[in-house]
């Protein structure tokens, strides 16, 4: 495991965004996505995005992946500006986005083989083994249409992870996926990250699910996407989506994202220190 | 085994059909030859080397016009899902020759490049081309852009993105446009070879005019069949295997 070795001594990045906006042209003029949003994410923490749908959640994390351009503001990961889509950035989408012309190693291979210093024997080795942490090397050669849903976004979370990104970049992997798959998957996300310590933004419209596996929770409200309020989550780990504290938080959550308070000041005003809830369960 | 039987069963009750109308003796034998001098005018023309000869001259002409109009189609076909002004020139310009039914280039091309293998060239090339290049450029075109947005995350770009993302995903459009290519091809060359004779040159569509010329039913018949022959071949041994290929990692089986 030599390859894999030298690849995991990389240290996680860290992730600054600053007074971003971005509006989109659509047929009745321009729509702001995003406004004046700013955002600290630190190195190995586990950040998730939360809100409804239309709140420039998404068009965030495109941003910071280097997908698309901000109007204004700044966007740096590990201090340097984010110019471009780079491999220490990885992206994992709702639709798993898998090549159907490759096979399941194929496609773990895919985001390897454009990683240069690594011989073909290192890149086979690096894969089966990212297959294997997902639990999935049984399946090397088969073809994505043989795969379940659920399978198919743990490759897509083996070739995200395979050419070993210092940030993981998650948008509402989980959505199309039934309950039970879904719970497996936190599990199995839980324990890698424990294992890798990534940066992870995950992007949902589930708070459950953003209470199960993130640090901190950043609440989003739409037209135009602002952020709303940041919740800490210091529940003990590995979390469980059923638990009775994490249901909790997450209905207090709810509250706000209802009512989408706007005595609340915007926690874009203090884009380093989490804001502490006052309701927040501290089990640690 | 049972659909090789219920296959060999239903051809053979063609024939069996086809014996029974000359038995009937309602139309003449020199309109409706028997199965039999059908069967022995192929075997004469095989052992006298003219069916092999014709044979290989016309395929000679397909492959060789088809391999240059696909290494045409393809690369213009990219260019026009990539770039607009491409489309806008040259793909309307290939969706207006498209309509054209091939065979309508044979005279001008007789008239530009004489009666010899160019003209014969020219008239296959013209059958594939278009077809090609629209096939791909509408699988290009139709690709769901989440494959190249993954492929940028992974640092794939240019060249490689094109090569290795954006060709393989649009495989089954380029493959079933370069079938087609192959079946305009296919009849274009047919009616160029019927139109025209080289001498020493002779394909499967001079053999066929002169089966016409010598009202020799038995003859127009024995190409005719080869023709087909070599259609069905060509089907199993250049598009099967991408089919298959394309059946298994898309999952869109047939059900056979």
């Amino acid at each position: 495991m030599n390859a894999t070795e030298a690849l995991q001594a990389i240290p996680p990045a860290k992730l600054v965004v600053r007074s971003v906006s971005k509006s989109f042209a659509t047929r009745r003029g321009w729509l702001p996505a995003l406004e004046n949003v700013s955002l600290t994410v630190n190195e190995g923490e586990f950040v998730c995005l939360v809100g409804p749908s239309g709140c420039g959640k998404s068009t965030l994390l495109n941003l910071i992946a280097g997908l698309d351009t901000p109007d204004s503001g700044e966007l740096a990961s590990d201090g340097q500006p984010i110019t471009g889509t780079g491999r220490e950035r990885m992206v994992m989408f709702q639709e798993h986005a898998l090549f159907p012309w490759l096979d399941v190693l194929g496609n773990v291979l895919f985001g390897l083989k454009l990683k240069p210093n690594l011989t073909d024997n290192d890149r086979r080795e690096v894969a089966r083994h990212y297959l294997h942490l997902v639990g999935l090397e049984r399946f090397a050669h088969a073809a994505i249409h043989e795969l379940s849903g659920g399978m198919k976004q743990r490759v897509a979370l083996a070739r995200a992870l395979a050419p070993n990104p210092r940030v993981l970049l998650m948008d509402e992997p989980f959505a199309a996926l039934d309950a039970m798959t879904r719970e497996q998957l936190y599990d199995d996300l839980q324990s890698i990250w424990q294992k890798r310590r990534k940066t992870i933004l995950f992007v949902t419209h589930n708070v459950r699910e953003s209470v199960c596996l993130g640090d901190r929770v950043i609440l989003f409200s739409p037209n135009p996407g602002r952020i709303l309020r940041e919740f800490p989550v210091d529940l003990p780990r590995p979390r469980d989506i059923n638990s009775v504290e994490l249901a909790a938080l997450a209905s207090e959550i709810t509250r706000h994202l209802k009512s989408n308070s706007p005595m609340e000041p915007p926690a874009s005003t203090h884009p380093t220190g989490s804001i502490a809830h006052p309701h927040a369960p501290r089990t640690r | 085994m049972k659909r090789s039987l219920v296959a060999l069963f239903f051809f053979a009750s063609l024939i069996g059909a086809w014996q029974a109308v000359v038995a009937a003796g309602i139309y003449s034998p020199v309109l409706v030859p028997p199965p039999a001098s059908v069967a022995e005018y192929i075997l004469r023309a095989l052992a006298d080397g003219s069916l092999l000869h014709a044979a290989s001259v016309t395929c000679q002409r397909l492959l060789l016009g088809y391999l240059i109009g696909c290494g045409l189609g393809l690369p213009l076909g990219l260019a026009a899902a990539r770039s607009r002004s491409v489309s806008d020139t040259v793909g309307v310009l290939a969706l207006g020759l498209q309509t054209l039914p091939s065979v309508c280039w044979v005279p001008l091309s007789l008239l530009w490049f004489g009666p010899n293998e160019g003209s014969m060239l020219f008239v296959v090339i013209m059958g594939t081309l278009w077809s090609v290049l629209i096939a791909v450029d509408s699988g290009v075109k139709n690709l769901p852009p989440i494959y190249t947005r993954a492929a940028r995350t992974m640092g794939s770009t240019g060249l490689h993105t094109l090569v290795r993302v954006i060709l393989p995903a649009s495989l089954p459009y380029v493959v079933s446009g370069m079938k087609q290519g192959w079946a305009f091809a296919w009849r274009s060359l047919m009616a160029a070879e019927i139109y025209v004779t080289i001498l020493g040159r002779e394909g499967l569509g001079h053999l066929l005019h002169f089966g016409r010329e010598l009202s020799a039913m038995d003859q127009v018949i024995g190409i005719m069949l080869v023709i087909v022959l070599i259609g069905l071949l060509a089907d199993k041994l250049l598009f099967s295997p991408w089919e298959t290929f394309l059946h298994r990692r898309w999952g869109t089986d047939r059900h056979d």
